[in-house]
């Protein structure tokens, strides 16, 4: 498009402005009008965003370089690189990358092997499917902080939880969950929650599968489990990744089950709450800061990877300009 | 060789594998769904039904849990949930919609660029800006304060449904805009008038999405506001007490809690995918 040609001359290279005077690539006062336009559009959004999500973390970097606990405020100075040395000096920092690394992961892992499960089975048509699918969404639209808590007093606590009972009738003495295996409580309440994001970006993906050809091949005589492996799972490929990423993403910044189950103990103190802990608990800023810079930069080096997923997606839909 | 011999029987066996497939289908979403229906059903029992092992299935039910949650005062919490979700949504669409348009329909070259910024900000970890927000809002007098949090909220969504109206955004045709401009439309019809009504629906899943990230958020909530401004989800903590049974009282909070947001996530789960996906799944 002829507009957006030219706008592309004038807005990605800055020194060609000052070239432009010279050639005087032709702009109509119409097509000047149009690009002030879309910039006023898109300028608002634009602030905001950048007032209330970049200014905190750039005042976090400030912050992290700097000798402060608000229990004495006067001992406040420029620290230099000392809280990133304590921070990962102390070994508080490593153990809870691990806890996340272990609780994120393995909520996954889990979500995603069972979301894969329950999108196959919903692939086909049955009795119900609709009214099934609906049930299977309603553990992501709960409420996380309801979810936990229904989780730790309802299902899992030792006497009155669902869960022993149910073990209890095939023979399995009670279970501390809380107590004994706190991580595992957390893992099953983040698995038991993002399984149906998983299962609905998966659903998305099997049903964008040419019928025809899957047709094509069970004439051929290929059986379910090769169509699987050889067809569907390869087409599904970026679908798995961005369900992968996504949920990744949305579950590194896990806060509430660990608050509400089981306040960072048992290893369950992932990065976030880490930080929580040592900021408003410790009212040690400096410290806190560190901390977030760095679970900034493990988070970056994720979504950079998500990015890269999700772009090639819109690429491949021919979606993106 | 002939290799498109159907085995006698075959349709019948075909039969039989899809009724067990239904099944077991069945028999995993129900234990899926399963600790909602148990959350609803203990709201509507008595205390000490609620804690029996074996569990009561037959219990008698009433409405006293509820009763006990409006009087302990949830009522004010679940208003804060509402005002800062409603708000901050209405004022996300408001700058989401004109940004999204020049992300498509008229595009900047470089809207590539500002559509990564949007979306990198949301994988931003909160945590990480949370010290330096409570301090500003501390030394303003802001803590516990339902319009602070609105704001909060209101960036929080603001990439989210940015690219979301941009995905629906991109399929309106062409044509439609062509001929508006060619008739002369102003740009003010062409936007408001013209392309609006075509994308309410998308714009309705976009706020829908956004209200349900508000209402449902914990992190912030439960770390800013304490007792004039806060909201349900840090709220349903204090039904747990170290003395007595409380199961069923905190059912029926959390009942009440989860309830709105439910109902509206299954009737717009169509477009639900789609806005959890970026826009990259059609």
């Amino acid at each position: 498009m002829a507009i957006a040609d030219s706008t592309r001359l004038l807005v990605t290279a800055p020194d060609q402005g000052r070239r432009r005077k010279r050639t005087k690539i032709p702009l109509t006062p119409g097509e000047r009008r149009n690009l002030r336009l879309a910039r006023a559009l898109l300028w608002p959004a634009l602030i905001v965003a950048i007032l209330i999500t970049q200014v905190p973390f750039v005042v976090t970097i400030y912050y992290s370089f700097q000798t402060w606990n608000l229990q004495r405020p006067r001992d406040r100075g420029f620290a230099g690189l000392e809280n990133y040395v304590d921070v990962l000096t102390n070994g508080a920092f490593f153990s809870s990358l691990w806890a996340t690394v272990l609780i994120v992961g393995s909520s996954a892992v889990i979500s995603l092997v069972v979301g894969m499960a329950l999108a196959m089975l919903l692939d086909r048509k049955f009795f119900g499917r609709g009214l099934a699918r609906t049930l299977l969404i309603t553990p992501f639209l709960m409420m996380p902080a309801a979810s936990a808590l229904i989780w730790k007093w309802s299902m899992l606590d030792n006497d009155a939880g669902m869960v022993n009972w149910v073990l209890g009738l095939i023979g399995i003495s009670p279970i501390a969950w809380n107590t004994s295996l706190p991580i595992l409580t957390v893992i099953i309440t983040l698995a038991w929650q993002y399984t149906p994001f998983m299962m609905l970006i998966l659903l998305a993906g099997l049903q964008s599968q040419p019928q025809d050809v899957l047709e094509a091949a069970s004439v051929d005589g290929a059986g379910p489990v090769r169509t699987f492996f050889s067809m569907t799972l390869p087409h599904l490929r970026q679908y798995v990744e961005l369900a992968v990423l996504l949920g990744v993403i949305l579950m590194l910044q896990v806060f509430d089950p660990v608050n509400i189950m089981t306040k960072g103990t048992g290893g369950t103190k992932t990065m976030a709450y880490l930080l929580y802990e040592r900021a408003f608990i410790g009212s040690d800023i400096g410290e806190a800061s560190a901390y977030g810079v760095l679970t900034v930069i493990v988070t970056i080096v994720v979504a950079t990877i998500a990015l890269r997923t999700l772009f090639k997606m819109l690429k491949v839909e021919g979606d993106l300009r | 060789m002939s290799t498109a011999v159907v085995p006698r029987g075959g349709r019948t066996r075909k039969r039989i594998t899809g009724a067990v497939l239904t099944v077991i289908t069945w028999l995993v979403t129900l234990g899926f769904f399963f600790p909602v229906a148990w959350m609803v059903f203990t709201a509507f029992k008595s205390e000490r039904d609620a804690a029996t092992n074996p569990p009561t299935f037959l219990a008698e039910l009433t409405l006293a849990n509820f009763q006990r949650v409006f009087d302990s005062g949830f009522s004010a919490y679940l208003i804060n949930s509402f005002s800062a979700s409603v708000m901050s949504t209405i004022i996300v669409i408001i700058l989401a919609f004109p940004a999204a348009y020049a992300l498509s329909i008229r595009p900047i070259v470089k809207s590539t660029d500002a559509l990564f910024f949007f979306i990198s900000t949301k994988f931003l970890p909160l945590a990480a800006a949370a010290v330096p927000i409570y301090l500003v809002l501390q030394n303003f007098g802001l803590l516990d304060n339902v319009s602070a949090l609105t704001v909060l909220y209101l960036g929080m969504n603001l990439p989210l449904a940015v690219w979301m109206m941009r995905s629906f955004l991109m399929e309106v045709p062409r044509e439609i805009i062509e001929a508006a401009q060619v008739d002369g439309a102003k740009f003010s019809t062409e936007m408001l008038r013209i392309v609006l009504p075509l994308v309410a629906p998308g714009m309705a899943a976009a706020a829908l999405i956004c209200f349900i990230f508000a209402w449902n958020e914990y992190f912030l909530a439960n770390l800013l506001t304490s007792t004039i401004a806060r909201t349900a989800p840090p709220a349903l903590g204090s039904f747990v007490s170290g003395r007595g049974q409380f199961l069923a009282v905190l059912s029926a909070a959390a009942t009440i809690a989860v309830l709105p947001v439910i109902i509206a996530g299954w009737v717009a789960q169509k477009r639900l995918v789609r806005g959890l996906a970026m826009g990259a799944i059609k």
